[in-house]
């Protein structure tokens, strides 16, 4: 009898449910990187996450721990809510980019410049991924949406907006970092981004915010390898990864 | 009891922490801005939480986190205000949540004036956002009642699991009138099993939304509601009656306004014409039934509503009585208040028109 080794098991910040994201979406390795954290932390018993109006709006019937749904944008003002009259709780946000660029663009700006000491995971796909592919503020310059279907034209849309670059400009902003998960390298720094913006959101220094550039590839109309090509060969060139702001390296130069 | 001066927005907010409200959540609007002035220095005195939002839709979500987390918290607002936070009412009743949301009303619509009005009686008693749902709505007529309903409001909202309203006419707000603290303890605290505030022993996670993406289950959903709103409607009708009994005419008014009728009635009363006043304090539930038995007495012979608005609460009024009375109005609206002398003209004018 040969003997048998577990090398990999869902995570137990993972409910045992099927998923509804469509292949090649990013949603259900990000939600992986989160589980995995929380755990590793700790955390599984004390975080409340916030779901966002989108595709995500069930990520709360994903990972494991305690939700709340928020109206379309708001999430950063029901995490106030949340994390000022329970600062004991782990608090994050998960929100999409028509959800925190655009509806929602008031909230997160007065999250941040406040320095609500809750940690937004930022989704961006350039694209409104559950309504079926319209055009996001994020949409870059020339790409199709059912909303700008001859791509979009910076002269009747304007340009992609960087949420992260914009956010860091505030003293509220204590870490932001820009990630993908299109890769296992890439993936693997996410997940440390990740567990840095939960470290620090301990130490209640600030707003700490990771961006994730995601793919849709049903509504770009890619394959899933395609679509995760995408993210490295042009979402990148308009959002570079990396580090946007970290004022704990900053103490320490 | 020590009697005390104070100014009726300071007033609802202090009587809110001493009812036990542990979190507020405020954006500056005319003529409510006392109650988040009053809670930046008393909250956190009282070891609560007091933000300034980015805007009224801001607040109401950070009520509605507070609130999934199992917080009793509360936001204000006046008209345009509370019409921005819908979206978050709608949200609550949606996800079941409770919270206290104190509208201290100004003539519309839009913009309109800062001066008192009672105009947002349809939006407070018919649905609160979209959707089908309810709040309990309470009407104080004087800041010692606006006071006293604090407790009542987070008492009910806790136990029901409903968002309750003050509904109050800005010159509550404004005004100052001695009051007593009749309360020493605050609300007790009830459990919310419900709240999303971490998992439970056994791994059991909460999840606090409105997304009921199958149908059935949402239909279901607002059945549940419309259950627990049949006991609200048969448990917490509050209403105050004065002269009513064999009366030649009932006044039918809510707020400030039953004051100044209160006025015209002794001024009517002189002359021996017999008014009575049927005031609501909870104008959702309305008190129909009690309203209708009074209005079939034999001597009434009308039931008029005043308000300050172009006849809002007469729907409610003439959904009561029926046919059984004539049921005339008399408002005025846009700021502009009812003044007694024309209250009591209206009343006379009513009684030659029933007598011929």
């Amino acid at each position: 009898m040969t003997q048998t080794q577990v090398v990999y098991e869902r995570s137990k910040g993972l409910k045992d449910v099927e998923t509804h994201y469509c292949p090649g979406c990013h949603h259900g390795i990000i939600h992986k990187l989160i589980a995995e954290v929380l755990v590793e932390m700790n955390l599984l018993d004390t975080a409340v996450g916030i779901s966002p109006v989108g595709c995500s709006v069930l990520a709360g019937d994903y990972i494991n721990c305690d939700f709340v749904q928020a109206a379309h944008g708001r999430a950063p003002a029901v995490a106030t809510g949340i994390k000022r009259t329970r600062p004991d709780l782990t608090v994050f946000t998960y929100q999409g980019d028509g959800d925190l660029a655009s509806i929602g663009a008031g909230e997160i700006v007065h999250a941040t410049m406040r320095g609500e000491r809750f940690t937004t995971i930022f989704i961006n796909n350039a694209i409104y991924g559950m309504t079926g592919g319209q055009m996001a503020p994020t949409t870059l310059v020339g790409q199709k949406a059912t909303t700008a279907q001859g791509g979009r034209d910076p002269l009747q849309h304007g340009q992609p907006m960087r949420m992260s670059e914009m956010l860091s400009t505030l003293d509220g902003m204590a870490y932001c970092e820009r990630v993908c998960v299109a890769d296992v390298p890439h993936l693997t720094k996410a997940k440390r981004a990740v567990k840095k913006a939960f470290t620090l959101q301990q130490q209640g220094i600030g707003h700490t915010f990771i961006e994730f550039l995601s793919t849709c590839p049903t509504n770009w109309g890619m394959s899933a390898v395609d679509a995760g090509k995408w993210v490295k060969s042009h979402m990148t060139q308009v959002y570079p990864l990396g580090v946007i702001k970290d004022i704990t390296a900053k103490e320490s130069t | 009891m020590k009697k005390e001066l104070w100014k009726g927005n300071e007033a609802i907010a202090e009587a809110a922490i001493r009812a036990g409200c542990k979190a507020y959540f405020g954006y500056p609007i005319t003529p409510q801005n006392e109650i988040p002035e009053y809670m930046s220095k008393r909250m956190p005195e009282s070891g609560g939480v007091f933000v300034q939002a980015e805007s009224e839709v801001a607040a109401i979500n950070m009520l509605y986190g507070a609130s999934a987390a199992g917080v009793r918290a509360m936001t204000s607002s006046s008209s345009p205000g509370i019409s921005l936070k819908q979206e978050g009412i709608s949200y609550m009743v949606g996800a079941d949540l409770p919270g206290v949301v104190v509208n201290m009303m100004r003539g519309g619509p839009g913009l309109g004036t800062i001066q008192p009005s009672q105009s947002d009686y349809f939006q407070a008693t018919r649905t609160p956002g979209h959707g089908d749902g309810h709040m309990i709505a309470l009407a104080p007529a004087s800041i010692q009642e606006a006071v006293d309903l604090m407790w009542d409001a987070f008492e009910m909202t806790d136990n029901y699991r409903t968002l309750v309203m003050i509904l109050a006419d800005g010159m509550i707000g404004q005004m100052m009138e001695p009051i007593v603290w009749r309360h020493e303890q605050p609300v007790p605290e009830v459990d919310k099993p419900w709240a999303a505030d971490g998992r439970d022993g056994d791994g059991k996670t909460h999840f606090v939304t409105s997304l009921r993406l199958q149908s059935p289950a949402n239909e279901q959903f607002n059945l549940s509601l419309e259950e627990k709103y049949e006991i609200i409607q048969r448990d917490e009708v509050r209403y105050e009656e004065k002269g009513c009994k064999d009366a030649d005419i009932i006044i039918c008014a809510f707020g400030t306004t039953a004051r100044i009728v209160s006025t015209a009635i002794r001024m009517l009363k002189e002359e021996g014409i017999n008014a009575g006043l049927f005031r609501p304090i909870t104008v959702w539930p309305y008190p129909s039934q009690q309203l209708k038995e009074l209005a079939s007495q034999d001597s009434v012979k009308a039931v008029l509503t005043v308000e300050m608005n172009l006849g809002q609460m007469h729907e409610d009024v003439r959904l009561a009585v029926g046919e059984r009375k004539p049921t005339p109005f008399y408002g005025r609206t846009g700021g502009m208040v009812p003044e007694p002398r024309h209250i009591a003209d209206r009343v006379r004018e009513i009684l030659r028109e029933v007598s011929k």
